[in-house]
């Protein structure tokens, strides 16, 4: 499994796109969406919410667990996946791509987090 | 995990050929078993369209044998083991004087003096010392042959016909709870048509050094009608949707068979005593008169997912705990088995909830199982 290289990553296995405008996307990883096994139900933060670095906004639940998720940025959020929403299983198939969760207009710089070469040593360490 | 955190996991005779499909692993009761080959979903509907096949080796096998086997079994079970005909199984159970339950069990009777026990893994050290402690007095010998199987499964529509094509053996007169002895590939098995998915399908008990072989004859035959390698996760949701019940979730040694819905398989009227005869008669009484919870299915109207421990909830009360939940693939929706205050069991009962991580969500009250197959 390889994890782009222009994203970065959270230690919560988060990615987070190089924002346009000010305005970048979050998913989670393949790592993660391996370890989740099949996404039923993804409940997104609301658009307009803000959201802090670190700290949980929303939930990933699959058939064995439920999941908190971590937003990797602070800033509000602009738009969720509706996709996502509607069919889960884009978690699975596209964590990278179609399998986007939400976008989040930033108001600090992120810190903390990884690049893609980091990630994959935190994930085999 | 207790004790066997400190052991490394346990490994069965499929490890290697689990790893080279790319399974993800997990530790179940010891074990280093098969969690998922790909998506849970994917391997659930291949078993209720088509076929699938299981590495179950983590199960605990016991062989009980003498001229006592039967009296012993009739006195250590709570079922009547000794009017189980030869090639025949039954679903019971092992209690606790206090009649709690140790685990529940398929006997198979392989010959007149012969059976098999089949435990669960969690439980399979506890039943073989009830068992061994039990058969004080009677001529019967009870021998741990975990070593000696290996146990594949194969489960789904499709399964006679992929199984009937590597075996001789007269699958269309091998009944529901039946077993008999036979070649596979091959192999010479114990074919039983016993399963634990809700599904038509049978389980085939090896010598371990075969399992590979077996594996991939039946992987190569079932090809063709779709079968493909499952998991332990899609095996909870199909046994969950089945409405079946699992150790550590819905039997505990804090109930007896009567709590738990599943009085039928306590046999008052076989011959001679039995451990737990007394503590069980007044479950009984108890269940008739004031039943305690009872088990239930709930469906979510909504889509989060309710959990083992979860609370069942009614007009801002707790009413229940859930005992295992998960999304249903063939419904499409969250299911979950609770033990639910009798005021609020009946199917249809209003305004029956579960706490959800703080928010009640509604739930409707259904009979189990869930799902029933066509036959």
């Amino acid at each position: 499994m390889s994890n782009p290289q222009q994203l970065r990553y959270s230690k919560e296995h988060e990615w987070l796109s190089p924002a346009q405008d000010g305005v970048a996307t979050v998913g989670i990883t393949e790592f993660a969406a391996n370890a989740l096994g099949d996404v039923v139900f993804a409940q997104l933060p609301e658009v307009g919410s803000t959201v802090a670095a670190g700290e949980t906004c929303g939930e990933l639940e699959s058939t064995k667990s439920v999941s908190d998720l971590y937003s990797p940025v602070a800033g509000e959020v602009t738009e969720i996946n509706q996709d996502v929403v509607d069919d889960p299983s884009l978690v699975n198939s596209a964590p990278f791509e179609d399998g986007w969760l939400f976008r989040v207009r930033l108001t600090e710089e992120p810190a903390d987090l990884m690049s893609a070469d980091e990630y994959a040593a935190q994930n085999a360490g | 995990m207790s004790s066997s955190a400190s052991r490394p996991p346990r490994r069965t005779a499929l490890d290697a050929l689990h790893r080279s499909l790319g399974a993800t692993m997990t530790d179940f009761a010891g074990w280093d078993m098969p969690l998922r080959y790909g998506s849970e979903r994917d391997e659930h509907l291949a078993v209720r369209t088509r076929a699938g096949l299981f590495d179950l080796s983590h199960m605990g096998e016991i062989a009980v044998t003498g001229p006592g086997a039967a009296a012993l079994l009739n006195f250590a079970l709570v079922g009547n083991i000794a009017s189980v005909g030869v090639g025949r199984a039954r679903y019971t159970m092992i209690c606790r004087a206090d009649g709690g339950i140790l685990d529940d069990l398929i006997v198979y009777r392989l010959a007149e003096t012969e059976y098999l026990v089949v435990a669960n893994a969690s439980n399979a050290q506890v039943v073989l010392d009830a068992l061994t402690e039990r058969a004080a007095g009677f001529d019967a010998e009870v021998r741990d042959d975990r070593d000696a199987y290996a146990l594949l499964a194969v489960q789904g529509p499709a399964s006679p016909g992929i199984l009937q094509s590597l075996t001789d053996a007269d699958l269309d007169g091998l009944k529901y709870y039946a077993g008999l002895p036979g070649t596979v590939a091959g192999v010479s098995a114990l074919i039983a048509r016993t399963g634990y998915t809700g599904e038509d399908g049978f389980e085939l008990f090896v010598d371990p050094a075969d399992a590979e072989k077996l594996w991939q004859a039946l992987t190569e035959a079932g090809a063709a009608a779709g079968l493909i390698p499952c998991g332990l996760s899609c095996r909870d949701t199909l046994r969950l949707e089945a409405g079946m019940p699992l150790y550590g979730h819905e039997l505990t040694t804090s109930l007896t068979p009567f709590d738990a819905g599943l009085g039928r398989v306590v046999k008052f009227d076989k011959e001679g005593d039995f451990v737990g005869r007394e503590a069980l008669e007044r479950a009984a009484e108890r269940a008739a008169q004031n039943p305690p919870r009872t088990l239930v299915g709930l469906v979510a109207e909504g889509r989060r997912v309710p959990r083992a421990g979860y609370q069942v909830v009614a007009g801002g009360e707790v009413v229940g705990e859930v005992t295992s939940g998960a999304p249903s693939p063939t419904l499409g929706k969250p299911i979950a088995m609770a033990y639910v205050d009798a005021a609020h069991a009946a199917p249809g009962a209003e305004g029956v909830g579960v706490d959800i991580r703080g928010s009640h969500e509604p739930y409707e009250v259904v009979a189990l199982p869930f799902y029933k197959r066509q036959k």
